[in-house]
């Protein structure tokens, strides 16, 4: 960070997404941590996937198109797999759950 | 200025090595083996998350390829592991 600083327009909003994004993935993770069944646990790493995530990747496209200069999207590949990926699974992990607690016979 | 952003960044860090500790415990004490698939998903993320931030701060884009291949194969993995509480099978034949 000391050979070249980062203009205003990266700091700004890098500094409130990066907070942001942190008590957002910590919070989901104490949601996973401490709600009492399953049921419930499904809801907090969702925040972390997709506000804690989009924050992180937010920032790093910000801080790199910076750097090198030119409108930089790396972060786009990253988010559109997370952001499909993780209704899919949620949605399997459901089903799998329903089953084994006998709530639904067939699958 | 640059001195918040730095700081941010720690402070981001910090919150994502805490969220992985709390999934680490989750993936101990789960009473079911879906809480476990599900520490593990949450897990995973949040390593991938600890990968970017560490790009951030080290301003090389080395670590976000290694992000992408996580983001992948963690997600085959999760689905894999629903799949085999779901059916008792992966491939089915």
């Amino acid at each position: 960070m000391s050979s070249s600083t980062l203009p205003l327009w990266v700091t700004i909003p890098g500094t409130v997404l990066l907070v942001l994004g942190g008590l957002a993935t910590l919070v989901g993770s104490l949601g996973l941590l401490r709600l009492r069944d399953f049921f419930s646990r499904m809801h907090g790493p969702s925040m972390t996937n997709t506000m804690g995530a989009g924050a992180v990747l937010l920032t790093s496209m910000l801080a790199f198109s910076a750097w090198t200069g030119r409108p930089t999207f790396h972060g786009l590949l990253v988010a559109v797999f997370l952001l499909t990926g993780a209704p899919i699974s949620t949605s399997l992990l459901i089903q799998a759950a329903l089953h084994r607690a006998g709530l639904r016979s067939g699958a | 200025m640059n001195a918040v952003f730095n700081g941010a960044l720690w402070f981001t860090q910090i919150c994502v090595v805490l969220a992985m500790l709390n999934a680490t415990a989750r993936l101990l004490i789960g009473p079911a083996a879906q809480d476990r698939a599900l520490a593990f998903d949450s897990l995973y993320v949040n390593g991938m998350l600890t990968l970017l931030l560490l790009g951030i701060r080290s301003r090389s884009t080395a670590y976000f390829d290694t992000a992408l291949l996580i983001a992948l194969f963690g997600f085959v993995g999760t689905t894999a592991l629903a799949k085999f509480l779901l059916r008792g099978d992966v491939v089915e034949p």
